[in-house]
């Protein structure tokens, strides 16, 4: 069997991740990270008539490109996996009419893009394709609209809050060799420790990346200084504090090595009090950052988790607290 | 039982790592942009009385209202009085203004849904429950009127 511990799998021989694309909207193109994304928008619309459709042509655009470039064609691509976080996955829904790819819809909230590498994975090393496209992303504007206010309400944002990235990730995984290849993946249990705070992300999703790591590592019989870089998704700056003080109370001490994609996002001046969100997030981030480094070889061995908030506003406002999931993909640099 | 004490704790720890937002500041911002607020609807009330001597204190106050809310609606299309919100927080929310604001912003966001069922169905999302509890608290003002 290629399951070890409890809830780990490994991938003997495939699959490698040989193509990627990463498209942000304007904010995100002047934080952090403005030098290693492909794509930076300058209007937010992308020339759209809603934010929703906007959503839907940044996914189109990864998908695309991501085939661009490693040269694939579409009728390559045996499976087209995706999920965001607009209500009935619209935005993957649409993506996959458009390319008229066969299509599986995932929610994992802003844990996709880890749900989605696994499964992609899985569908790889059990023979089933050659080459998968695994997209993600989300908007501010849509979320904002789905889950929070009206876009021109004059309210403040509260200071645990996030900011939902506008930015979509395609990785493409194929049989076909590459520098990058998938090791190992975690799928995570949800974990809820009773957060009710729908404005505190970050802490309710803690625990559940807590759990996927821990069991990760107790899995594989690891510690994190054995990985070059552990990254988690939209955690932000509350939430992977929490996290790093949950690890060392469970005894995993992290060091430098430990970052989280929400937190780094922005700069301190964009004014986002706790950094980044959305499946964006970590999909823009993965596919740019993490992908660019580990080609140069500067990266090895990096443990990518997705974090997701698995609630709706429905159970929000029925007083329900916030489950929390994390899916973990281990990505090594091989030559 | 164990479960119930890790989540009690756990919320615990949470709360005291929450960053607070400082009160003086806050009340700063609302005091002086809520009394700029009011400050401007007086300057309009005195123009409107001195343009048209005939009209009454009254009516010069319904007018004064009147224009602040088409002001704070305009200013919410363009895009600005969600900034004005962000630095002034109640003192741009409890003005007329603010309920101006409440009303716009959702007609403006679900616009693209239909006239029927965005505009009009999500307009008072946000000030309708305000209208709701003005209404229940004149009807229970009304009553104790009624019955002293």
């Amino acid at each position: 069997m290629k399951k070890i511990g409890k809830q780990t799998f490994i991938f003997e021989k495939y699959p490698y991740l040989i193509g990627s694309y990463s498209i942000v909207g304007p904010k995100e193109g002047k934080g952090n990270f403005a030098q290693y994304f492909d794509e930076v928008l300058k209007d937010d619309t992308y020339g759209q008539k809603s934010y929703e459709k906007a959503e839907r042509k940044l996914f189109l655009t990864a998908v695309e490109r991501a085939m661009g470039s490693c040269g694939l064609d579409r009728d390559q691509i045996d499976v087209l996996l995706g999920g965001d976080l607009m209500n009935q996955i619209i935005s993957s829904n649409f993506t996959a009419r458009q390319l008229q790819l066969p299509f599986l819809g995932l929610f994992g909230a802003c844990s996709t893009m880890a749900e989605s590498l696994i499964v992609g994975s899985m569908i790889l090393d059990g023979g089933f394709a050659n080459n998968v496209a695994c997209v993600t992303g989300s908007h501010f504007s849509s979320a904002e609209k789905q889950f929070r206010y009206p876009l021109e309400l004059g309210t403040q944002r509260p200071p645990t809050s996030q900011w939902t990235v506008t930015g979509a990730g395609c990785s493409i995984l194929s049989t076909t060799k590459s520098s990058i290849r998938i090791t190992h993946a975690t799928i995570g249990k949800v974990v809820d420790w009773d957060v009710t705070d729908a404005n505190n992300m970050g802490g309710a999703m803690a625990p559940a990346c807590l759990e996927t790591l821990s069991t990760f590592f107790q899995d594989t019989n690891t510690t994190p200084d054995d990985y070059d870089l552990i990254l988690t998704g939209d955690l932000g700056k509350l939430g992977s504090e929490v996290l790093r003080d949950l690890l060392e109370y469970r005894g995993y001490k992290t060091s430098t090595n430990y970052a989280d994609c929400g937190q780094m996002m922005f700069t301190n001046d964009q004014k986002v009090f706790q950094g980044g969100s959305g499946c964006g997030c970590i999909a823009t981030v993965l596919n740019s950052y993490v992908v660019q480094r580990m080609r140069l070889g500067k990266l090895k061995n990096v443990i990518v988790v997705g974090t997701g908030a698995l609630m709706s506003t429905v159970s929000s406002q029925q007083g329900d607290s916030i489950p929390g999931i994390a899916h973990l993909v281990v990505l090594k640099a091989e030559k | 039982m164990e479960v119930f004490e890790r989540d009690k704790k756990y919320n615990e720890y949470l709360q005291s790592k929450i960053p607070k937002t400082k009160p003086w500041p806050s009340l700063f911002h609302a005091f002086w942009i809520g009394g700029l607020i009011c400050l401007v609807g007086e300057c309009i009330k005195d123009v409107l009385m001195y343009f048209f001597p005939e009209m009454s204190a009254t009516d010069a106050g319904i007018w004064e209202s009147v224009i602040l809310i088409a002001i704070a609606s305009i200013l919410t299309g363009f895009g600005l009085y969600d900034r004005l919100g962000a630095y002034a927080g109640a003192g741009s929310i409890i003005p007329i203004t603010g309920f101006s604001n409440s009303i716009t912003s959702p007609a403006l966001e679900f616009k693209r849904e239909g006239v029927i069922f965005g505009l009009c169905a999500k307009m008072f999302t946000i000030a309708g429950p305000v209208i709701v509890s003005g209404l229940v608290a004149c009807v229970l003002c009304g009553i104790i009127y009624l019955i002293f």
